[in-house]
Protein backbone atom coordinates (compact mmCIF):
# COMPACT_ATOMS: atom_id res chain seq x y z
CA UNK A 1 0.00 0.00 0.00
CA UNK A 2 2.43 2.63 -0.52
CA UNK A 3 0.35 6.22 -0.89
CA UNK A 4 1.40 8.62 -3.89
CA UNK A 5 4.14 10.76 -3.21
CA UNK A 6 5.73 8.45 -1.27
CA UNK A 7 9.12 6.65 -2.38
CA UNK A 8 9.08 3.39 -4.05
CA UNK A 9 11.94 1.43 -2.25
CA UNK A 10 14.50 -0.25 -3.71
CA UNK A 11 15.78 -3.13 -1.97
CA UNK A 12 19.11 -3.53 -4.17
CA UNK A 13 19.88 -0.15 -2.49
CA UNK A 14 18.08 -0.73 1.04
CA UNK A 15 19.59 -3.73 1.80
CA UNK A 16 16.73 -4.35 4.09
CA UNK A 17 12.72 -4.52 3.32
CA UNK A 18 9.41 -3.10 4.60
CA UNK A 19 9.08 -4.46 7.65
CA UNK A 20 13.18 -4.78 8.52
CA UNK A 21 13.83 -8.35 7.44
CA UNK A 22 16.42 -10.26 5.51
CA UNK A 23 15.69 -11.06 1.94
CA UNK A 24 15.91 -15.11 2.72
CA UNK A 25 13.74 -14.23 6.38
CA UNK A 26 10.73 -16.18 7.03
CA UNK A 27 8.05 -14.27 8.83
CA UNK A 28 7.69 -15.67 12.66
CA UNK A 29 6.08 -18.83 11.65
CA UNK A 30 4.09 -21.02 14.92
CA UNK A 31 2.26 -24.67 14.43
CA UNK A 32 0.30 -26.04 16.95
CA UNK A 33 -1.09 -29.53 16.69
CA UNK A 34 -4.45 -31.25 17.85
CA UNK A 35 -6.41 -27.84 18.37
CA UNK A 36 -9.76 -28.68 17.35
CA UNK A 37 -10.68 -32.10 19.06
CA UNK A 38 -13.60 -33.20 16.79
CA UNK A 39 -11.54 -33.73 13.99
CA UNK A 40 -9.15 -36.96 12.97
CA UNK A 41 -6.66 -34.29 12.76
CA UNK A 42 -6.32 -30.83 13.19
CA UNK A 43 -3.35 -27.63 13.68
CA UNK A 44 -3.37 -23.96 13.84
CA UNK A 45 -0.90 -21.99 12.07
CA UNK A 46 -0.10 -18.48 13.00
CA UNK A 47 2.58 -17.53 9.99
CA UNK A 48 2.98 -13.24 10.35
CA UNK A 49 -0.20 -11.99 10.34
CA UNK A 50 -2.00 -14.97 8.59
CA UNK A 51 -3.75 -17.55 10.86
CA UNK A 52 -5.52 -20.44 9.08
CA UNK A 53 -7.09 -24.03 10.89
CA UNK A 54 -6.60 -27.03 9.21
CA UNK A 55 -8.65 -30.26 9.63
CA UNK A 56 -8.68 -33.74 8.52
CA UNK A 57 -11.68 -36.06 8.76
CA UNK A 58 -11.83 -39.19 7.34
CA UNK A 59 -10.79 -41.26 5.76
CA UNK A 60 -14.44 -41.61 5.09
CA UNK A 61 -16.93 -43.18 3.04
CA UNK A 62 -17.12 -40.71 -0.30
CA UNK A 63 -20.49 -39.05 -0.69
CA UNK A 64 -22.16 -38.68 -3.47
CA UNK A 65 -21.25 -42.14 -4.45
CA UNK A 66 -20.08 -41.17 -8.02
CA UNK A 67 -16.74 -39.27 -6.76
CA UNK A 68 -15.65 -42.70 -5.20
CA UNK A 69 -12.41 -44.53 -6.65
CA UNK A 70 -12.42 -48.36 -6.78
CA UNK A 71 -8.44 -47.82 -6.81
CA UNK A 72 -7.68 -45.01 -4.38
CA UNK A 73 -9.23 -42.20 -1.73
CA UNK A 74 -9.76 -39.06 -2.88
CA UNK A 75 -8.10 -36.22 -1.06
CA UNK A 76 -10.61 -33.21 -0.97
CA UNK A 77 -9.28 -30.29 0.47
CA UNK A 78 -11.73 -27.08 0.63
CA UNK A 79 -10.20 -24.00 1.43
CA UNK A 80 -12.12 -20.96 2.94
CA UNK A 81 -11.90 -17.50 3.83
CA UNK A 82 -13.92 -15.84 7.22
CA UNK A 83 -15.64 -12.54 6.00
CA UNK A 84 -13.72 -10.54 8.15
CA UNK A 85 -10.77 -12.02 7.21
CA UNK A 86 -9.67 -9.69 4.97
CA UNK A 87 -9.64 -5.29 4.49
CA UNK A 88 -12.94 -5.24 2.58
CA UNK A 89 -15.98 -7.76 3.90
CA UNK A 90 -14.96 -10.98 1.74
CA UNK A 91 -18.59 -12.34 0.58
CA UNK A 92 -19.11 -15.61 1.96
CA UNK A 93 -19.66 -17.38 -0.81
CA UNK A 94 -16.53 -19.72 -2.71
CA UNK A 95 -16.06 -17.66 -4.97
CA UNK A 96 -13.25 -18.80 -8.32
CA UNK A 97 -10.12 -17.97 -6.50
CA UNK A 98 -11.21 -20.26 -3.52
CA UNK A 99 -12.59 -22.52 -5.87
CA UNK A 100 -9.21 -22.67 -7.67
CA UNK A 101 -6.81 -22.88 -4.25
CA UNK A 102 -9.24 -25.74 -3.12
CA UNK A 103 -8.21 -27.72 -6.11
CA UNK A 104 -4.69 -27.04 -6.11
CA UNK A 105 -4.45 -27.69 -1.95
CA UNK A 106 -6.32 -31.17 -2.81
CA UNK A 107 -3.86 -32.24 -5.77
CA UNK A 108 -0.56 -31.24 -3.86
CA UNK A 109 -1.82 -33.13 -1.10
CA UNK A 110 -2.84 -35.90 -2.65
CA UNK A 111 0.50 -36.56 -3.87
CA UNK A 112 1.85 -36.81 -0.01
CA UNK A 113 -0.61 -39.48 1.44
CA UNK A 114 -0.59 -43.04 0.33
CA UNK A 115 -4.26 -43.07 -1.51
CA UNK A 116 -4.17 -46.22 -2.89
CA UNK A 117 -4.45 -48.08 0.51
CA UNK A 118 -7.85 -46.73 1.07
CA UNK A 119 -10.27 -47.16 -2.21
CA UNK A 120 -13.27 -45.83 -2.50
CA UNK A 121 -12.99 -43.73 0.71
CA UNK A 122 -12.79 -39.54 0.88
CA UNK A 123 -10.14 -37.81 3.13
CA UNK A 124 -11.38 -34.29 3.45
CA UNK A 125 -9.70 -31.55 4.27
CA UNK A 126 -10.77 -28.21 5.77
CA UNK A 127 -8.62 -25.04 6.00
CA UNK A 128 -10.22 -22.00 6.71
CA UNK A 129 -8.13 -18.29 7.08
CA UNK A 130 -9.55 -16.31 10.03
CA UNK A 131 -6.92 -13.17 9.23
CA UNK A 132 -4.85 -12.87 6.27
CA UNK A 133 -1.44 -11.25 5.11
CA UNK A 134 0.15 -12.17 1.67
CA UNK A 135 0.69 -16.28 1.50
CA UNK A 136 -2.57 -17.67 3.02
CA UNK A 137 -2.99 -20.88 0.53
CA UNK A 138 1.29 -21.96 1.86
CA UNK A 139 0.00 -21.14 5.41
CA UNK A 140 -2.95 -23.22 4.55
CA UNK A 141 -1.13 -26.25 3.10
CA UNK A 142 1.65 -26.17 5.53
CA UNK A 143 -1.68 -27.01 8.26
CA UNK A 144 -3.37 -29.20 6.47
CA UNK A 145 -0.08 -31.56 6.36
CA UNK A 146 0.57 -31.07 9.59
CA UNK A 147 -3.09 -32.07 10.11
CA UNK A 148 -3.08 -35.06 8.08
CA UNK A 149 0.32 -36.05 9.89
CA UNK A 150 -1.98 -35.82 13.05
CA UNK A 151 -4.67 -38.16 11.78
CA UNK A 152 -2.12 -40.76 11.39
CA UNK A 153 -3.17 -41.24 7.84
CA UNK A 154 0.39 -42.95 6.12
CA UNK A 155 2.14 -40.36 4.03
CA UNK A 156 5.15 -39.89 2.00
CA UNK A 157 6.32 -37.17 4.13
CA UNK A 158 5.07 -34.00 5.03
CA UNK A 159 4.47 -31.04 2.26
CA UNK A 160 6.57 -27.76 3.33
CA UNK A 161 5.46 -24.81 1.39
CA UNK A 162 6.37 -20.58 1.59
CA UNK A 163 5.64 -18.05 -0.98
CA UNK A 164 8.88 -16.86 -2.61
CA UNK A 165 8.70 -14.40 -5.57
CA UNK A 166 10.69 -11.30 -6.48
CA UNK A 167 9.51 -7.30 -5.60
CA UNK A 168 11.32 -3.91 -5.21
CA UNK A 169 13.89 -4.93 -7.38
CA UNK A 170 15.11 -7.98 -5.93
CA UNK A 171 14.54 -11.93 -5.45
CA UNK A 172 12.94 -12.22 -1.62
CA UNK A 173 11.29 -15.01 0.48
CA UNK A 174 7.74 -14.50 2.03
CA UNK A 175 6.11 -11.81 0.48
CA UNK A 176 4.37 -9.54 2.66
CA UNK A 177 1.19 -7.58 1.23
CA UNK A 178 2.97 -4.92 0.96
CA UNK A 179 5.45 -6.70 -1.17
CA UNK A 180 2.89 -8.59 -3.04
CA UNK A 181 1.81 -5.10 -4.12
CA UNK A 182 5.08 -3.93 -5.44
CA UNK A 183 4.99 -2.62 -8.91
CA UNK A 184 7.30 -5.55 -10.27
CA UNK A 185 6.02 -8.14 -7.87
CA UNK A 186 6.21 -11.64 -8.79
CA UNK A 187 4.23 -14.08 -6.40
CA UNK A 188 5.43 -18.19 -6.70
CA UNK A 189 3.51 -20.13 -3.93
CA UNK A 190 6.12 -22.90 -3.61
CA UNK A 191 5.07 -26.23 -1.41
CA UNK A 192 7.40 -29.09 -1.52
CA UNK A 193 8.01 -33.04 -0.32
CA UNK A 194 11.45 -31.66 1.53
CA UNK A 195 12.93 -35.14 1.86
CA UNK A 196 12.99 -36.12 -1.92
CA UNK A 197 12.34 -32.36 -3.23
CA UNK A 198 9.46 -32.85 -5.28
CA UNK A 199 7.71 -30.42 -5.81
CA UNK A 200 3.67 -30.58 -5.62
CA UNK A 201 2.25 -26.53 -5.61
CA UNK A 202 3.51 -24.42 -7.94
CA UNK A 203 2.03 -21.07 -9.02
CA UNK A 204 3.62 -18.06 -10.26
CA UNK A 205 2.07 -14.09 -11.09
CA UNK A 206 4.03 -11.95 -12.36
CA UNK A 207 7.49 -11.55 -14.91
CA UNK A 208 10.45 -12.89 -14.09
CA UNK A 209 14.04 -14.01 -16.23
CA UNK A 210 15.45 -17.59 -16.52
CA UNK A 211 18.46 -16.52 -14.10
CA UNK A 212 15.83 -14.64 -11.83
CA UNK A 213 13.57 -18.31 -11.71
CA UNK A 214 16.82 -19.90 -10.41
CA UNK A 215 17.11 -17.86 -7.70
CA UNK A 216 13.54 -17.88 -6.80
CA UNK A 217 13.03 -21.63 -6.95
CA UNK A 218 16.60 -21.70 -5.01
CA UNK A 219 15.56 -19.81 -2.48
CA UNK A 220 11.88 -21.41 -1.88
CA UNK A 221 13.42 -24.77 -1.44
CA UNK A 222 15.49 -23.30 1.23
CA UNK A 223 12.57 -21.61 2.86
CA UNK A 224 10.53 -24.40 2.41
CA UNK A 225 13.16 -27.03 4.67
CA UNK A 226 12.80 -24.12 7.10
CA UNK A 227 9.39 -24.45 7.29
CA UNK A 228 9.64 -28.26 7.31
CA UNK A 229 11.67 -28.11 10.74
CA UNK A 230 9.03 -25.83 12.55
CA UNK A 231 6.78 -28.71 11.19
CA UNK A 232 8.52 -31.41 12.63
CA UNK A 233 9.27 -29.65 15.89
CA UNK A 234 5.02 -28.97 16.04
CA UNK A 235 4.41 -32.25 15.95
CA UNK A 236 7.22 -33.98 18.15
CA UNK A 237 5.88 -31.19 20.67
CA UNK A 238 2.71 -33.36 20.86
CA UNK A 239 3.26 -37.07 20.35
CA UNK A 240 6.87 -37.36 22.25
CA UNK A 241 6.11 -35.48 25.08
CA UNK A 242 3.07 -37.64 25.73
CA UNK A 243 0.33 -34.81 25.28
CA UNK A 244 -2.00 -36.58 23.18
CA UNK A 245 -5.42 -34.95 23.45
CA UNK A 246 -7.87 -36.26 25.91
CA UNK A 247 -10.53 -36.72 23.27
CA UNK A 248 -8.19 -39.71 22.04
CA UNK A 249 -8.78 -43.14 23.27
CA UNK A 250 -5.86 -44.42 24.39
CA UNK A 251 -5.49 -47.43 22.03
CA UNK A 252 -5.43 -44.87 19.11
CA UNK A 253 -2.96 -42.48 20.87
CA UNK A 254 -0.51 -45.05 21.33
CA UNK A 255 -1.08 -46.37 17.12
CA UNK A 256 -0.80 -42.42 16.44
CA UNK A 257 2.93 -42.57 19.23
CA UNK A 258 3.82 -45.25 17.05
CA UNK A 259 3.23 -43.78 13.57
CA UNK A 260 4.90 -40.95 14.50
CA UNK A 261 7.81 -42.94 15.64
CA UNK A 262 8.02 -45.03 13.08
CA UNK A 263 8.12 -41.94 10.85
CA UNK A 264 10.91 -40.44 12.26
CA UNK A 265 12.94 -43.59 12.59
CA UNK A 266 12.48 -43.96 8.64
CA UNK A 267 13.95 -40.06 8.31
CA UNK A 268 17.10 -41.20 10.30
CA UNK A 269 17.33 -44.03 7.99
CA UNK A 270 17.19 -41.83 4.70
CA UNK A 271 19.72 -39.50 6.41
CA UNK A 272 22.05 -42.41 7.19
CA UNK A 273 21.66 -43.78 3.81
CA UNK A 274 22.26 -40.50 2.54
CA UNK A 275 25.38 -39.70 4.51
CA UNK A 276 26.68 -43.21 3.95
CA UNK A 277 26.62 -43.00 0.06
CA UNK A 278 28.32 -39.34 -0.01
CA UNK A 279 30.95 -41.05 1.85
CA UNK A 280 31.29 -43.50 -0.38
CA UNK A 281 31.95 -40.86 -2.87
CA UNK A 282 34.59 -38.81 -1.54
CA UNK A 283 36.60 -42.33 -1.36
CA UNK A 284 35.94 -43.15 -4.47
CA UNK A 285 36.99 -39.53 -5.83
CA UNK B 1 -20.25 -46.92 12.91
CA UNK B 2 -20.57 -43.84 13.77
CA UNK B 3 -24.43 -43.72 13.71
CA UNK B 4 -24.27 -46.97 15.90
CA UNK B 5 -22.35 -45.02 18.55
CA UNK B 6 -24.14 -41.64 18.31
CA UNK B 7 -27.33 -43.00 18.92
CA UNK B 8 -25.78 -45.37 22.13
CA UNK B 9 -24.91 -42.14 23.43
CA UNK B 10 -27.70 -40.14 22.30
CA UNK B 11 -30.25 -42.85 24.69
CA UNK B 12 -27.35 -42.90 27.24
CA UNK B 13 -27.86 -39.16 27.65
CA UNK B 14 -31.12 -39.54 28.03
CA UNK B 15 -31.53 -41.76 30.85
CA UNK B 16 -28.69 -39.92 32.82
CA UNK B 17 -30.95 -36.88 31.98
CA UNK B 18 -34.09 -38.75 34.31
CA UNK B 19 -32.08 -38.73 37.13
CA UNK B 20 -30.83 -34.88 36.75
CA UNK B 21 -27.06 -36.58 36.05
CA UNK B 22 -25.17 -35.53 32.71
CA UNK B 23 -22.63 -37.45 30.29
CA UNK B 24 -19.31 -34.79 31.15
CA UNK B 25 -20.50 -35.22 35.15
CA UNK B 26 -22.28 -31.27 35.13
CA UNK B 27 -25.58 -30.32 37.11
CA UNK B 28 -28.68 -30.00 35.11
CA UNK B 29 -28.03 -26.33 35.68
CA UNK B 30 -24.61 -25.53 35.48
CA UNK B 31 -22.51 -24.02 32.28
CA UNK B 32 -18.90 -25.24 31.06
CA UNK B 33 -16.11 -23.20 31.82
CA UNK B 34 -16.19 -20.09 28.99
CA UNK B 35 -12.62 -18.20 28.07
CA UNK B 36 -12.18 -15.73 25.84
CA UNK B 37 -9.97 -13.83 23.64
CA UNK B 38 -10.04 -11.09 21.84
CA UNK B 39 -8.63 -8.43 18.67
CA UNK B 40 -6.58 -11.41 16.77
CA UNK B 41 -7.75 -10.52 13.71
CA UNK B 42 -5.91 -7.30 12.10
CA UNK B 43 -8.46 -7.26 9.10
CA UNK B 44 -11.45 -7.02 11.33
CA UNK B 45 -12.54 -3.92 13.38
CA UNK B 46 -13.41 -6.11 16.12
CA UNK B 47 -13.07 -9.77 16.99
CA UNK B 48 -13.33 -12.36 19.24
CA UNK B 49 -12.67 -16.54 19.79
CA UNK B 50 -15.00 -17.60 22.58
CA UNK B 51 -14.72 -21.25 24.16
CA UNK B 52 -18.02 -22.97 25.66
CA UNK B 53 -15.95 -26.13 27.44
CA UNK B 54 -14.83 -27.76 24.17
CA UNK B 55 -17.08 -25.44 21.46
CA UNK B 56 -14.96 -22.64 19.72
CA UNK B 57 -16.53 -20.22 17.82
CA UNK B 58 -14.64 -17.38 16.15
CA UNK B 59 -16.21 -13.73 15.75
CA UNK B 60 -15.25 -10.68 13.50
CA UNK B 61 -16.76 -7.00 12.56
CA UNK B 62 -16.43 -5.34 9.49
CA UNK B 63 -18.22 -2.10 8.87
CA UNK B 64 -19.66 -0.99 5.79
CA UNK B 65 -21.32 1.86 4.53
CA UNK B 66 -24.70 1.72 3.01
CA UNK B 67 -27.80 3.48 2.12
CA UNK B 68 -30.05 3.45 4.99
CA UNK B 69 -33.40 1.68 4.45
CA UNK B 70 -36.01 4.20 3.45
CA UNK B 71 -38.18 3.51 6.01
CA UNK B 72 -35.33 4.84 8.80
CA UNK B 73 -33.54 7.60 6.83
CA UNK B 74 -31.74 7.97 9.78
CA UNK B 75 -30.03 4.97 11.24
CA UNK B 76 -27.51 2.64 10.46
CA UNK B 77 -27.92 -1.64 11.00
CA UNK B 78 -26.17 -4.27 11.70
CA UNK B 79 -26.19 -7.95 10.34
CA UNK B 80 -25.24 -11.39 11.82
CA UNK B 81 -24.45 -14.43 10.02
CA UNK B 82 -23.73 -18.10 11.53
CA UNK B 83 -21.38 -20.47 9.83
CA UNK B 84 -21.37 -24.02 11.12
CA UNK B 85 -17.95 -24.71 9.21
CA UNK B 86 -17.56 -28.34 8.12
CA UNK B 87 -13.96 -28.22 10.06
CA UNK B 88 -15.69 -28.00 13.27
CA UNK B 89 -17.63 -31.75 13.33
CA UNK B 90 -17.90 -34.08 11.28
CA UNK B 91 -21.65 -33.97 10.62
CA UNK B 92 -21.46 -30.87 9.22
CA UNK B 93 -21.26 -30.21 4.97
CA UNK B 94 -20.55 -27.32 3.01
CA UNK B 95 -22.96 -25.38 0.88
CA UNK B 96 -24.97 -22.58 1.41
CA UNK B 97 -26.38 -21.74 4.60
CA UNK B 98 -28.47 -24.19 6.04
CA UNK B 99 -31.46 -23.39 8.33
CA UNK B 100 -29.90 -24.33 11.13
CA UNK B 101 -27.61 -21.62 10.60
CA UNK B 102 -30.01 -19.30 9.65
CA UNK B 103 -31.70 -19.87 12.35
CA UNK B 104 -28.66 -19.13 15.27
CA UNK B 105 -27.84 -15.94 12.98
CA UNK B 106 -30.88 -14.48 13.41
CA UNK B 107 -31.50 -15.22 16.97
CA UNK B 108 -27.94 -13.99 17.83
CA UNK B 109 -29.42 -10.93 15.70
CA UNK B 110 -32.63 -10.36 17.15
CA UNK B 111 -30.65 -10.62 20.81
CA UNK B 112 -28.24 -7.95 20.10
CA UNK B 113 -30.66 -5.78 18.02
CA UNK B 114 -33.78 -5.52 19.77
CA UNK B 115 -32.08 -5.25 23.47
CA UNK B 116 -31.38 -1.70 21.89
CA UNK B 117 -27.25 -2.38 22.70
CA UNK B 118 -26.54 -0.33 20.12
CA UNK B 119 -28.12 3.01 19.00
CA UNK B 120 -28.65 2.78 15.11
CA UNK B 121 -29.16 6.59 15.07
CA UNK B 122 -25.38 7.01 15.95
CA UNK B 123 -24.63 4.65 12.71
CA UNK B 124 -26.22 7.77 10.34
CA UNK B 125 -23.62 9.55 8.44
CA UNK B 126 -26.05 11.74 6.57
CA UNK B 127 -29.84 11.23 6.63
CA UNK B 128 -31.48 9.10 3.79
CA UNK B 129 -28.04 8.67 2.04
CA UNK B 130 -25.36 7.14 4.07
CA UNK B 131 -25.29 5.43 7.19
CA UNK B 132 -22.91 2.51 8.74
CA UNK B 133 -23.80 -1.32 9.17
CA UNK B 134 -21.87 -3.67 11.03
CA UNK B 135 -21.44 -7.31 9.59
CA UNK B 136 -20.71 -9.64 11.89
CA UNK B 137 -19.83 -12.79 10.83
CA UNK B 138 -18.93 -16.08 13.17
CA UNK B 139 -18.14 -19.75 12.45
CA UNK B 140 -17.72 -23.08 14.71
CA UNK B 141 -14.37 -23.80 14.20
CA UNK B 142 -15.00 -27.04 16.95
CA UNK B 143 -19.00 -27.68 17.86
CA UNK B 144 -19.75 -29.39 20.86
CA UNK B 145 -23.02 -27.91 21.25
CA UNK B 146 -24.48 -24.44 22.36
CA UNK B 147 -23.38 -22.45 19.06
CA UNK B 148 -25.75 -20.27 20.40
CA UNK B 149 -24.61 -18.84 23.35
CA UNK B 150 -21.24 -18.96 22.33
CA UNK B 151 -22.04 -16.98 19.26
CA UNK B 152 -23.36 -14.37 20.72
CA UNK B 153 -21.02 -13.94 23.23
CA UNK B 154 -18.34 -13.78 20.65
CA UNK B 155 -20.17 -10.99 18.44
CA UNK B 156 -21.07 -9.28 21.70
CA UNK B 157 -17.49 -9.22 22.24
CA UNK B 158 -16.76 -7.84 18.84
CA UNK B 159 -19.57 -5.06 18.79
CA UNK B 160 -17.71 -4.04 22.35
CA UNK B 161 -14.44 -3.43 20.55
CA UNK B 162 -16.20 -2.25 17.18
CA UNK B 163 -13.93 0.84 15.78
CA UNK B 164 -15.48 3.16 13.51
CA UNK B 165 -13.44 3.91 10.23
CA UNK B 166 -12.85 6.92 8.55
CA UNK B 167 -14.43 7.96 5.62
CA UNK B 168 -12.33 10.07 3.02
CA UNK B 169 -13.77 13.31 0.79
CA UNK B 170 -15.75 10.74 -1.70
CA UNK B 171 -17.18 8.67 1.55
CA UNK B 172 -14.73 5.91 0.91
CA UNK B 173 -13.16 4.15 3.79
CA UNK B 174 -9.81 4.67 4.92
CA UNK B 175 -7.73 1.63 6.09
CA UNK B 176 -6.48 2.09 9.12
CA UNK B 177 -7.58 4.85 10.40
CA UNK B 178 -10.69 5.53 13.00
CA UNK B 179 -13.04 8.40 14.41
CA UNK B 180 -14.41 6.42 17.32
CA UNK B 181 -15.63 3.25 18.83
CA UNK B 182 -19.34 1.59 19.06
CA UNK B 183 -21.06 2.47 22.29
CA UNK B 184 -23.54 -0.26 23.64
CA UNK B 185 -26.19 1.35 26.30
CA UNK B 186 -26.39 -2.60 27.27
CA UNK B 187 -25.01 -5.90 27.57
CA UNK B 188 -27.27 -8.63 26.19
CA UNK B 189 -26.36 -12.05 27.31
CA UNK B 190 -28.31 -14.97 25.33
CA UNK B 191 -28.54 -18.42 27.44
CA UNK B 192 -29.61 -21.45 25.96
CA UNK B 193 -31.62 -24.67 27.52
CA UNK B 194 -32.30 -27.77 25.98
CA UNK B 195 -34.87 -30.45 27.74
CA UNK B 196 -33.66 -33.96 27.36
CA UNK B 197 -35.82 -37.02 29.13
CA UNK B 198 -38.08 -34.00 30.78
CA UNK B 199 -35.38 -32.21 32.58
CA UNK B 200 -34.13 -29.10 31.67
CA UNK B 201 -30.34 -28.61 30.86
CA UNK B 202 -28.38 -25.36 30.70
CA UNK B 203 -25.66 -25.08 28.13
CA UNK B 204 -26.19 -28.29 25.84
CA UNK B 205 -23.12 -30.27 24.76
CA UNK B 206 -23.67 -31.82 21.35
CA UNK B 207 -24.84 -35.08 22.20
CA UNK B 208 -27.13 -33.14 24.76
CA UNK B 209 -28.75 -31.39 21.60
CA UNK B 210 -28.94 -34.19 19.55
CA UNK B 211 -31.15 -36.04 22.28
CA UNK B 212 -33.19 -33.02 23.20
CA UNK B 213 -36.79 -32.87 22.86
CA UNK B 214 -37.20 -29.21 22.87
CA UNK B 215 -34.46 -26.13 22.75
CA UNK B 216 -35.03 -22.77 24.36
CA UNK B 217 -32.77 -19.07 24.37
CA UNK B 218 -33.45 -16.26 26.10
CA UNK B 219 -31.87 -13.16 25.65
CA UNK B 220 -31.31 -10.99 28.65
CA UNK B 221 -29.79 -7.71 30.10
CA UNK B 222 -28.23 -6.21 32.86
CA UNK B 223 -31.42 -3.91 33.93
CA UNK B 224 -34.24 -6.80 33.81
CA UNK B 225 -35.09 -7.01 30.51
CA UNK B 226 -35.41 -9.94 28.04
CA UNK B 227 -34.87 -9.17 24.52
CA UNK B 228 -35.54 -11.95 22.53
CA UNK B 229 -36.86 -15.61 23.16
CA UNK B 230 -36.51 -18.63 20.23
CA UNK B 231 -38.57 -21.48 21.35
CA UNK B 232 -37.17 -24.46 19.02
CA UNK B 233 -37.36 -27.79 17.53
CA UNK B 234 -40.59 -29.86 18.27
CA UNK B 235 -41.67 -30.63 22.03
CA UNK B 236 -42.84 -28.16 24.47
CA UNK B 237 -42.23 -26.80 27.95
CA UNK B 238 -44.90 -25.76 30.72
CA UNK B 239 -45.14 -21.99 31.55
CA UNK B 240 -43.30 -23.06 34.87
CA UNK B 241 -40.67 -24.16 33.11
CA UNK B 242 -40.03 -21.08 30.80
CA UNK B 243 -40.31 -19.05 34.43
CA UNK B 244 -37.31 -21.41 35.59
CA UNK B 245 -35.31 -21.38 32.93
CA UNK B 246 -35.81 -17.29 32.66
CA UNK B 247 -34.79 -17.08 36.57
CA UNK B 248 -31.40 -18.90 35.62
CA UNK B 249 -31.02 -16.85 32.19
CA UNK B 250 -30.49 -14.18 34.41
CA UNK B 251 -28.30 -15.64 36.79
CA UNK B 252 -26.22 -16.54 34.09
CA UNK B 253 -26.20 -13.77 31.74
CA UNK B 254 -24.84 -11.72 35.13
CA UNK B 255 -21.68 -14.21 35.44
CA UNK B 256 -20.82 -13.93 31.79
CA UNK B 257 -21.34 -10.00 31.91
CA UNK B 258 -19.20 -9.60 34.63
CA UNK B 259 -16.42 -11.76 32.54
CA UNK B 260 -16.49 -9.95 29.63
CA UNK B 261 -16.95 -6.65 30.53
CA UNK B 262 -13.91 -6.64 32.39
CA UNK B 263 -12.37 -6.72 28.74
Amino acid sequence: MSKKGEEIPDYKKDKKRVDGRKMDELRPLSIKVGVIPNANGSAYVEWGQNKVYATVYGPREALPKHTQNPFKAVVKATYRMAAFSVPDRKNPRPNRRDQEISKVLSEALEKSVFVEQFPNTEISVFVEVIDSNAGSRVACLVAASVAMADAGIPMRDLISATGVGKAFNEIILDLNKEEEDAPDAVDVPLGILPNSDEIVLLQMDGLLTKEEWKKVIALGIKGCKQVYEIQKNALKEKFELGNVSESDDSGNALEKKKETGKKMKEEKGKEKIKERSEKEKKVKK
Amino acid sequence: MRSTILEYEISKVVEMAKEGKRLDGRKADEMRKLTIETGFAGNAEGSARVRLGETEVVAGLKMLTGVPYPDSPNEGSISIGAELLPLANPDYESGPPSMVEVEIGRVVDRGIRESKAIDFSKLCIREGELSWIGFIDFYAINSDGNIFDAGAIAALLCFMQGKIPKLDEKDKIIKGEFTGKLELKRLPILTTFVKVGGTILLDPTYIEEKAAEARFSVSTTEDGFMAAMQKGIGGSFKAGEIDEMIEKAFEVGKGVRAKISKL
